[in-house]
């Protein structure tokens, strides 16, 4: 009924390509950001804000980033871990080497070191295709945790190796540090998540996401038809890396505080992320934060469902978490390859034909 | 004979024998790869499954005891009776059969057809479930796994190279049998390929799919006969990982340091595997010996082995062994 095209009429070029082309679609989009960024931050607590909505927002710019590589330009990464934890450790080195100097600086220009590290490793890329890229990628996962492991400049000759994040602010409202309100830390993560969001999804649309999209779909061919592969494959690492490294410093710097880089951007998180996507549909930017909402939401629900009504060890819930996971992942595989964004797109396209789909 | 000299063989030495255990992991890989296209993630999941469950069979463990003792409140844990090593192991592979038939009834038989990133992305969310299926049944406790293996210094070795160099070599008895068993293995993967009837359709299948279903040959029968043996493998990698450093989750992990063995050897070759597995144990032994210990602070065998496959598909992208890759739009 409210959900068609019918009776919008653009008269404008700008009108013609705008992201929602559907009246309906408009509204709700604003409808979301009204919610989160007027209702939501007076409502929540700390626990809100450190269970389900900084994760939420924050995995779903590693998800955009990822999304980028390979969804959108069809190079598999298992390198996030490790991408986030330059992230982190360029903010962390930022912020203690230049403390007046604002958290949105620190946090953006951590993703321009990222986007540098990720062109490097980028660059096998031309060589390298399929799995081969992805064991490469492994290379950067392995060798940078090991790097900030080991060289103990990173982590300013701490004793323990550890990484902490100082009391920092912008605007003057404390961002980091143990003495920050919930709604000033939510904002922060949600600005840089629209950012992303806008960023990715304009991106995408142009020139340089088509020349991704060539080279995911045929990189021969994409070359043939005047695709530069080096520009193209580089520009998607450097991206890609850019919106990782600002998860990575947000994942630390505001949401941990304090880091172990083994433990926090292990190999298990390059999957995590990696898992979002396909759960959520590669090459889409909604997919990426329908799988962040989805992998953070569930181990949550599962705990409350299982530690809290039903009483059994957190061991065993954490072992279901796992078996659900993973069986989910095959679930979507089998009855929908392009995951929870292709769901949406058959909803929607039902929606619009309702109630007389003949 | 200089004291650096011996000591670098026994490096090199003990990197072979690493190599090894790389090399049969990455041997399960090969098979399934070959036959179907399947990059399979599980393969390390599946090791730590088959130790996990080869234990348990031995120990008389109750499956699923955590869990039904969570349900129903009740106390159980275990049997009460042991089982002798060789019949747990023949039990064990029994399991590792019903996984694969599992597997491919329940899942690669409605992802046939599919692009090779979707299968392989199909095989990580195996290994997650098998992960937490396996960790349900048998507990996330480390367990020592004891099948009657040698295990300590060998000390027939120990005593000839001091003889020879005025000093002992280290050599871990486990790590000797573990390569005869590997290279046993290996020489029946080959006979059973070249001179059985199953072998040689095995072989059909992995040179062509619809070759092969035209002369009859059950595409069905030979994936699960193919997962089976890659169970099979699995088994074998995860009792001589088991025996060496305990079954524990870290033995999953070991599935990543087989990938840069097949990068190395090529994905489709089964001498590849075994060749990729000694350049990688000796390689990153040894760069752990003279360049890592010494100059970077030690650890280096994290990442070297990906490293050296990265640096070496820059050069020859197909791996040693591997068929060239033509690329046509």
């Amino acid at each position: 009924m409210l959900y068609r095209e019918a009776g919008d009429f653009s008269t404008t070029y700008s009108e013609d390509s705008q992201t929602f082309p559907i009246k309906f679609d408009r509204w709700r989009y604003y409808a979301v950001l009204f919610v989160a960024i007027f209702v939501i931050p007076f409502m929540i607590n700390d626990y809100w804000v450190n269970s389900i909505f900084m994760p939420f927002l924050i995995y779903a710019i590693a998800a955009i980033g990822l999304n980028i590589l390979v969804g959108y330009c069809g190079q598999v990464s298992l390198g996030t871990g490790g991408f986030m934890a330059v992230g982190a450790y360029a903010c962390y080195k930022l912020m203690t080497a230049f403390p007046e100097v604002s958290m949105f600086i620190h946090v953006l220009l951590a993703g321009g070191i990222t986007a540098a590290v990720g062109v490097l490793f980028g660059l096998p890329s031309l060589r390298i295709k399929g799995f081969y890229l992805a064991v490469a990628t492994l290379a950067a996962q392995f060798f940078l945790v090991w790097l900030f492991n080991r060289v103990s400049w990173f982590y300013n000759y701490s004793a323990s190796g550890q990484i902490n994040a100082p009391e920092r602010d912008t605007f003057g409202i404390l961002i980091t540090g143990p003495n920050t309100e919930a709604w000033a830390t939510y904002m922060f993560c949600l600005i840089f998540t629209i950012f992303s969001a806008v960023v990715a999804r304009n991106l995408t649309r142009g020139s340089v996401g088509r020349q991704w999209m060539a080279i995911r779909d045929m990189d021969i061919a994409a070359e043939i038809i005047g695709v530069n592969p080096l520009k193209a494959k580089l520009t998607a690492f450097a991206v890609s890396s850019f919106f990782v490294g600002i998860s990575g410093a947000l994942f630390f710097a505001v949401y941990l505080g304090a880091v172990e880089v083994g433990e926090a951007f292990g190999i298990t998180k390059s999957f995590l992320v990696l898992f979002m996507i396909i759960i959520g549909g590669l090459g889409s930017i909604f997919g990426s934060f329908a799988g962040a909402a989805f992998l953070v939401l569930l181990p949550v629900l599962l705990k409350v469902i299982g530690v809290d009504w039903l009483g059994w060890p957190t061991d065993i819930v954490a072992h279901l978490n796992l078996v659900i996971v993973g069986g989910l992942i095959v679930v979507f595989l089998i009855a929908e390859p392009h995951g929870l964004a292709q769901l949406w797109r058959v909803a929607k396209e039902k929606l619009r034909l309702w109630p007389f789909p003949h | 004979m200089p004291e650096q000299l011996a000591f670098t063989i026994e490096v090199f030495l003990n990197g072979l024998m690493a190599g090894v255990l790389y090399a049969l992991v990455a041997l399960g890989f090969v098979l399934i790869y070959k036959a179907s296209g399947i990059f399979n993630f599980a393969q390390g999941v599946m090791a730590l499954f088959a130790a996990m469950t080869l234990y348990g069979i031995m120990n008389g463990q109750v499956p699923f005891a955590h869990l039904i003792n969570a349900i129903f409140g009740t106390d159980i844990h275990y049997f009460g009776w042991s089982i002798p090593a060789f019949l747990s192991i023949i039990l064990t592979i029994g399991v590792m059969i019903l996984l694969a038939w599992m597997v491919q009834r329940y899942i690669f038989r409605y992802l046939v057809g599919q692009e090779p990133i979707i299968l392989f992305m199909a095989t990580i969310g195996l290994a997650y479930f098998l992960e937490g299926v396996g960790d349900l049944m048998w507990g996330s406790d480390i367990k020592t796994l004891d099948v009657g293996l040698p295990q300590g210094i060998n000390v027939a070795i120990d005593e000839a190279t001091f003889g020879w160099f005025g000093y002992g070599f280290f050599i871990d008895n486990l790590d000797i049998v573990a390569s005869v068993v590997a290279a046993l293995l290996v020489i029946g993967l080959v006979m059973f390929a070249q001179y059985t009837k199953q072998g040689r359709a095995m072989r059909a299948v992995a040179d062509d799919h619809q070759a092969a279903l035209s002369v009859g040959v059950s595409l069905n029968f030979i994936w699960i006969l193919v997962w089976s043996l890659a169970g099979f493998v699995a088994l074998v990698a995860g009792i001589m990982w088991g025996a060496k450093s305990g079954v524990q989750f870290s033995l999953s992990l070991i599935a990543l340091k087989a990938l840069p063995v097949l990068m190395l050897g090529g994905f489709t070759s089964i001498p590849g595997a075994i060749v990729g597995g000694l350049i990688i144990g000796v390689g990153e032994k040894l760069f752990e010996f003279l360049i890592g210990a010494p100059y970077l602070g030690g650890a280096t065998e994290n990442w070297f082995a990906y490293m050296l496959a990265l640096v070496f598909l820059v050069f020859r992208p197909q791996g040693l062994f591997g068929e060239k890759i033509i690329e046509r739009v």
